[in-house]
Order: C-alpha cells, then structure tokens, then sequence
C-alpha cells in the first residue's frame, strides 16, 4: 500500500459541466415532436437524451442500434431527411420538423426494401446487430450519388462497423442494388 | 423429393435482421422498468475505503445505489459461481468486498428511472481508494511463470503432451535451424452488441432473463446458484445475439449486477454496459512463444521446441492450446512443448475465436516459412514433404484430412505457381508486393445435446434446443437438417433456440455446435419420424399394416412406401388422427465415444495472400486472399462462407489491426473504444475467396460436419506475417504489424 490516491471523481460518459445548470438539477422535459417513419411521435423528452435513446427507449423502435453511444461504429445510422446521420450523437430535440426514416419504416407497402432483399441473397450480416444500420447507410450513400465504384462503395461504407467481417457480402448486395459492373 | 441440406439456403432469421424486428437482449419492452449503470474502478489494484452515494440519491428518479456495503449474503462457496467455461481458480465476485482486482472492476450500481439519470447520477457517486502496486506488465513479470492449475476445464484443454524423441540432441545435429519470438498483445472480442441484460420480475419472485449469452442455460445455472434460486424461477431467453466471438461463453457482470438489483428491488431491470466497459472483462491473453525448429537439408523437420507463456488474472488460471499443434501438423519426432502461466492485475482472459489456435498456430507457421526460406525450398512443397495423415502426439490417424487438397485448389485459384520465391522481387508502383501461404488447423469435437421435435396441431414441424445462434447461423442450419430429416418443406419447419427452458445444449462455441446440437436434432426427428409412422400404421386401414420402418420414407410431409411412392400418408393426417394433439419426441445425442477415441478429428485450410506494402510509409494492405478448408460435409454452402470470409477478416484483424495497449501506470487497457481499438472497416477488405474442398467424414459424427466458426481465422495471420516477408524482406513476429514495425 503506497498511498491514499484521494477523491476520485468516475469516468462517465456525460459529466455535467459547473454552471451550466445549478448542481444536481435535472433538466427540464419538454414536449418533442418527431417524424419518424412517416408517422409523427410527441415524447416528453430532457434536452440530453439522443435521438438513438429517444428511438430504442421511448418508442420502442430497437431495430437502431446501439454499438458505442460515441459515433464511432454506425450501428446507430438512420435517414434524416434522406441523409445518413449517427443517431447517437444527435440530440432527438434538434430533429424536430425532420422526416426520419429507421429500418422500420424502409420496406414498404409491396415487401421488402431492394436493399432488404438483396442482404438476405447475399448473406449480408451474420449476427445481424450492425444491419440495419449499414441498410440505412447504404441508402444515404446510395442518395449522396458518390459511389461509382467497388472501391467508392468500400470505402463510403467505412462507416459502419461489421465485427462479423461480412463486409464482401456487403459489398455484393449493395452494388447488385445500384447494378454497378462488380467488376469495375 | 426436394432436400435443403447442403444446398445455399437463405437465413431462416433474415428478414427478422434486415426490417429490425430481432430482438436482442436489451430490446425487450417490458412494463416499468428500471435502468442499472455500472461504475467501474479507476484503480487496477487496492480498497475501496469509501464510496460517497448520497448527492446521487437526492436526485428525484434514482432508486438505489448497490456497493459492495448493502449488497445482500449471496452464496458462499466458489463452486455457485462456476459456469460452464470457468476455469480452475475462483471466479470474480462482483461486490464482493471493498477489494479491487482489476481496473475497470464494477463497483457499483446506479439504478435510476431513466437511463440518462442513472447515467448522469453516476458521475454524481465519489469513491475513494488506498490504493496498492498492481503489476499489469507481462514481459517484466515472466519469471514468475508457473504451471497452469488443472480442472475440470483441462479435460477439454489438456496440457501439453510429454516430450517425443530428444529434442536437444536432434536440434543440435540438425544442418538447418531457425528459432524466434513470436509476440502478440491482448485482444478484445468486443461484439457489435454490448453486454445487456433485461430482467423481468414477475409474480412469484420469478425471473424472466434476456441475456446475451452464448447458453441461455449456463446464465440460467449461475443465477440460480448464486442467488440461490430453484431451475424453475429463473428463465433465461437469448433468441438473437449480436456478436460474441467466445464473449458469450461465460456470463458476464452486468447480469449479476442486473438480477441483483431487481431481486432488491423487486422490480424489472435492465443493465447495458458502455464500449468502453467490454475492455473491463475477459480478452484473448498477451503471449509469448519461442519456436525452434531444426530439419535436415533436404527439408525434413527433426525437431521442435515450443514454449509458450502466457497471462491470467490472479484469481483464475485461464488456459488454451497454444503449443499442442505441431505434433498434430507435422510428424516431426524430436518435439518438446511447455506452457506456462503468468499471473497478473488483469481480468481472467477468455476464450475469444480460435482460442490457442490463432496464437499457436500462426508462430509456427511462421517459423515453418522461415525454414522454407532458408532451405529454399517453396513454402507448399516444404508442408507437402512433412505431411502427415496421423496425429504424433495423440499417435492416432485422422477421420479424415484434406489438407493436400486445400494446398493444390487454394494454390491453383490464387496462381501460386507464379510466386517468384525472392522476397524484394515484386512491385506495383511504389508498393511492394508479397505473397504469403500458410496451413491452419482446428479440433472437429461433438458434445451431447438434447432436442425436441414436435409436429403441431396444423401440420407443422416445430424443433427446439436450447443452444444459441451468434450469426453462426444455427437457426437455418438446424432447420435444413430437420426438414430433411422428415422430409418437411422448409416453410413449415421452425427452429427456435436461446431459452433454457428447452432441452439441454451445451455453450455455443469452439465449432461444435452444427455437430453437437445437429446431431440432436436429426435424432429428434427419426424419433419422431418413428412415432409417427407406428401411429400411421394404427390408423384405421392404415396402407402401412404390414410395412416396416425400413420400408418407408419421409417426404413432402408424407409418409410413403418405398416400393411404391404414391402410397402415401399425410402427417397433417396422422396429427389429425390423433385427436388433434400435437406428436413430440425429445432425444439426446450424445457422441459415440467408442468409435472416436481411436481417431484424432480436425478441419483443416490452407490461406494463400497478397499484400502490398508502401514502402515510404510502412502501410500493409491484404489485396487479395484465398483460404481452401476442409471442413468436413458443409451444410450450407452460403452461410459457410460467410463464416469463413469472416473469420478471414479476423485474420486480417489480428495480423495487422488489433491490439489492447494497457497503459501500466494505471493498469488500464488505454484503446477502449472502437475509434482507437482497430478492427477492420469494409475499405480495409479487399478481395477474399472461400474454396471449400470434398471431404468426407464417417467418424466424426453422424452428420460428417466440423464446424467452421474457427478454421477460417487459423491460418490467415501467418499467411499474412509471410506475405509480408516476401514483400519486404523483413520477418515480422509481434502482431500486429503495424507501419511503425515495418519502417
């Protein structure tokens, strides 16, 4: 034993900053109105909750998913009016008047979703956590209108995150959706 | 008659994974819950002298705070808290007492009625330490090496086998030497889904358990004795698992954490950890290996020495198979092979993919390269003239190897022939460009399992065990396997597994699931099959009276005469018959322990790559890799594949991304997020290909197969660490290879 190492104060991921707000006040909930899927949700939300924690905890709407709460996987991606973002590091109240589309709401009224479809084809996932989000992804990228290329679409999917490795098969589905030349 | 095994079958789970409906085990809806979060320790070694509570409690929706001071009596003895893959030692408790094991040690829960106050009340809780040395630096405590302790574990990780010939007369006599330090540093399995638990009270002091586990009954065996809690009140579901990669296999704190909570509190809990605490439990061991090997000039190998060390925690003496392989690859007769532990700060380490496999394997597949390179002799013809169809160790003959066919097809598809052998020799602008081989190796083992299979009031084929599905794709395989078997159409089979309310299956790992429950669930359903076709022929003018079982067959869901097909009867007609009641019939399988144990049973592969090295900036880059497995009958040629292109990416992983750096002033894996702990993103893949080769297996379980969830990692890190040579001229032996090793 060499010595009292004094007061540590714990690692957290949010730590509140002095003035701020008066110490140990929670935050004011107020009424959030979001679009999500096309149908519109209001949640009495505090400011600090994310537009990730709003989906999975709030509404229930768990087919986002959480991989590391800081931006750094894509598990998390959805479209916010049409553009790929990490819900994660998005607070839900600044997408008031959006239109958010999740994995739940992609597949329409005639089935599945192309990209949908072609993930099942092309054994796309294997535990299937980073799924959706690498479907939403490939959605924005596929709206950004960047990728001509294999090599465009690997690395504008560089994104999200596949622990599993199912990265070829990915890459298969999503250039069969855009019909790219897989040999380009 | 339609068939589905063996045929490139869909995933039976793949809508529910593609729309977001799969549930996994923090994304259940369950009325009033409550959220737990962990605080971790700051420290890796000492006390807990004090931990401040009260500003956290204050705050209007914080329930509780549970420390090692209000914790209630749990059970005493060590034995309550083994699960199914404990090794020998005494497991960690958590809030045991005021003592700190390890950094990152969960030392406290917040339960709040939110996530993000339980959250932000953490930060709120102050604890004070005295805090004591810890020693955490592996390479500056290995004199203090030791045997591993045996167990129970060491059953399926034995020691390593007594010395073969003289290892030192033969070494010293050998013409051509070569011996190295093979290092890597610890890994995290670190699974796309974090560890969660839901825990649902119900009445009667029940609990219903969404865990993520790699065996719903190994959770539900360690709560119930932990806690002291009878089978029938713990229930515990994992139906969708997002990631493990031997993660799973033990069940990690927060559901300890989490059921403690709600049992206190009586109320429904959920506890999630954060990334950063998936580098707080267990990880593949930093190890160190000396290999030395000694062969004749014409390239025959005479002698090995192998020694391994490797590192534990303090409490437990976690081991793997490190050393074992060289006697199983190579009938080298002069071999002698230690393993020894080194015990430290850190957590127990775990099994994570190929465990002992991908560390052992891939050094001596270096050294095997090393050798080649001195003899001059290709890399291919040297692993041909040191073949072997018998394991030396074991000193038994394969069930069967087709590892000489994985060198000819692998080498033929990548174009080996062309390899110019002379490292340096080839270019691509300003890269240079390497090609690397190596072999790979893993146990093909079948445990018992039980299963059920029912056919359901409408004619359906319901089977059922309690085994788990991590992306493997247990699910459609067993389903395949139960379709076939009862010749059902594959749209009336449903496979459920993940709740240990169904029959028994062991943990999910070590690539013996497809044999060990596949197994089980093939025997259900001739089980079955036989219950209904003694009840088809009770039935009133029944076309079977006078057949026997051997004179029928099951197909369409029919039953039909084998002489005449079209004498049939319907199994919607026999469930029928049966007073609309459904027909079930559970099974064990349980290996045929005669027969195997004069046999030695493994999937083999070969993995041949490209790499091209910038030469300015020391950055590696796999262009391309083929990896040739034989892997006994493969049951689903599209999810095979996926299993081993991912495990190929794990190679590419381990060989040059990942590494856990602790920082040994605090004693704490420094790298704990997925922005600093690298695992390959979709650009870092470039072209890998998959060649599963004819191997057929009588022996090794009654479905031929051996199980692909490891074989496809083993040989790519050598492969690599080769390839990187032949590009550079520079023998690389600590993964991973980074540019700073390179330059």
């Amino acid at each position: 034993m060499v010595s009292i190492l004094g007061i540590l104060t714990m690692q957290t991921t949010l730590s509140p900053e002095s003035g701020v707000r008066p110490k140990n006040t929670l935050p004011e909930k107020n009424t959030v109105t979001l679009t999500i899927n096309g149908s519109v949700h209001q949640l009495e939300l505090a400011p600090w909750t994310t537009l990730l924690d709003a989906l999975r905890e709030y509404l229930h709407l768990t087919g986002t998913k959480k991989g590391c709460d800081h931006g750094q996987c894509g598990a998390c991606t959805v479209l916010v009016d049409g553009k790929r973002i990490n819900s994660c590091l998005t607070l839900a109240v600044m997408k008031q008047d959006t239109e958010i589309l999740t994995i739940e709401g992609l597949a329409g009224e005639n089935g599945l979703h192309p990209l949908q479809t072609a993930f099942i084809e092309h054994d796309a996932y294997q535990c299937g956590y980073c799924t959706p989000g690498q479907i939403c992804s490939a959605v924005g990228m596929i709206n950004e209108g960047h990728a001509k290329t294999t090599d465009d679409i690997r690395e504008l999917m560089s994104g999200n995150i596949c622990r599993c490795g199912a990265y070829p098969h990915i890459v298969d589905a999503i250039e069969e959706v855009m019909q790219l030349d897989s040999n380009a | 008659m339609i068939t589905y095994v063996g045929k490139p079958v869909n995933r039976v789970d793949g809508v529910a994974k593609v729309t977001g409906k799969a549930k996994y085990a923090a994304e259940y809806k369950v009325p009033d819950l409550v959220h737990g979060w962990v605080i971790s320790s700051e420290i890796a070694k000492g006390t807990i002298t004090r931990i401040q509570t009260d500003e956290a409690l204050q705050l209007p929706g914080v329930i509780q705070v549970f420390t090692h001071e209000n914790r209630p009596d749990l059970a005493w003895f060590d034995l309550s808290y083994k699960d199914q893959d404990a090794p020998p030692g005494s497991p960690f408790r958590p809030l045991r007492d005021a003592e700190i094991k390890f950094s990152g040690q969960p030392i406290a829960l917040v339960v709040a009625e939110t996530l993000e106050l339980a959250r932000y009340a953490a930060s709120l809780i102050r604890v004070e330490y005295e805090v004591e040395n810890h020693e955490t630096e592996f390479e500056a405590h290995l004199s203090r090496a030791r045997d591993p302790k045996l167990g129970l574990a060491s059953l399926l990780k034995p020691p390593p086998p007594k010395p073969r010939g003289n290892f030192d007369e033969a070494f010293a006599a050998a013409p051509v030497q070569v011996s190295g330090e093979y290092v890597h540093s610890a890994e995290h399995h670190n699974p796309m889904e974090m560890f969660a638990s839901t825990v649902v009270y119900e009445k009667n002091d029940k609990l219903t358990i969404y865990d993520k586990t790699q065996g719903a009954q190994n959770s539900q065996l360690y709560v119930s004795q932990v806690f002291g809690l009878s089978f029938k009140d713990v229930r515990v579901i994992s139906s969708y698992i997002g990631g493990a990669f031997g993660s799973g296999l033990r069940p990690q704190y927060q559901l300890f954490l989490a059921v403690l909570a709600a049992r206190e509190l009586r109320r429904s809990v959920r506890v999630s950890l954060t990334r950063q605490q998936m580098f707080t439990f267990g990880h593949r061991p930093v190890t160190i290996q000396d290999i030395k090997l000694g062969a004749s000039e014409d390239g025959t190998i005479t002698a090995i020495r192998h020694d391994a060390f490797a590192e534990t925690s303090r409490f437990e003496d976690y081991t793997e198979i490190v050393v074992n392989w060289s006697g199983m690859l190579y009938p080298i007769p002069n071999s002698k092979l230690t393993y020894k532990l080194v015990p430290l700060d850190v957590f127990t380490p775990l099994d994570m993919r190929a465990p002992g496999g991908v560390t052992g394997v891939p050094a001596l597949e270096c050294a095997i390269d090393e050798l080649a390179f001195k003899l001059g002799i290709d890399p291919v013809e040297l692993r041909l003239k040191n073949y072997t169809d018998r394991d030396m160790d074991a000193d038994l003959p394969y069930s069967s190897k087709e590892l000489r066919e994985c060198f000819r097809q692998g080498a033929e598809r990548f174009g080996w022939a062309n390899r110019n052998p002379q490292p340096r020799s080839t270019r691509r602008g300003h890269t240079l460009i390497g090609w690397g081989m190596a072999t790979g190796i893993w146990d093909a083992t079948q445990g018992p399992a039980r299963a059920e299979a029912v056919l359901t009031v409408n004619g359906k084929l319901r089977v059922s065990s309690a085994t788990a599905d991590i992306g493997t794709g247990t699910y459609t395989i067993m389903t395949q396997i139960a379709a076939d078997t009862l010749g059902m159409p594959i749209a009336d089979v449903l496979f459920k597994l993940g709740d240990s309310d169904m029959p028994l299956a062991p943990i999910e790992g070590g690539s013996w699931t497809a044999a060990t429950v596949g197994s089980a669930v093939k025997v259900a359903c001739e089980e079955l099959g036989k219950k209904l076709f003694k009840m088809a022929r009770k039935m009133k003018n029944s076309p079977f009276a006078r057949a026997n079982l051997d004179d029928v067959l099951f197909a369409d869901a029919h039953i039909r005469l084998k002489s005449d097909p079209s004498v049939a009867v319907s199994l919607r007609e026999i469930v029928d018959q049966n007073g609309g009641h459904a027909v079930s019939e559970t099974s064990t399988s349980t290996p045929n322990f005669l027969k195997l144990r004069k046999y030695a049973r493994s999937a083999h592969s070969a993995a041949f790559v490209e790499v091209e090295v910038d030469e300015d900036f020391g950055t590696v880059r796999v262009t391309r890799a083929v990896t040739a497995v034989a892997g006994g009958r493969i049951l689903n040629p599209k999810t095979a594949r996926s299993q081993i292109l991912g495990g190929m990416v794990w190679g590419i992983s381990k060989a040059l991304e990942e590494e856990s750096v602790l920082d040994h002033q605090f004693g704490r894996f420094m790298n704990h997020s997925l922005a600093e702990y690298h695992v390959p993103v979709n650009a870092d893949i470039q072209n890998l290909d998959v060649i599963f080769v004819d191997e057929t297996d009588t022996i090794v379980n009654p479905l031929g197969v051996k199980g692909l969830g490891e074989i496809g990692i083993v040989a790519m890190p050598a492969a690599i660490a080769n390839a990187v040579f032949h590009a550079t001229g520079k023998r690389i032996r600590n993964l991973p290879i980074t540019l700073d090793k390179l330059l």
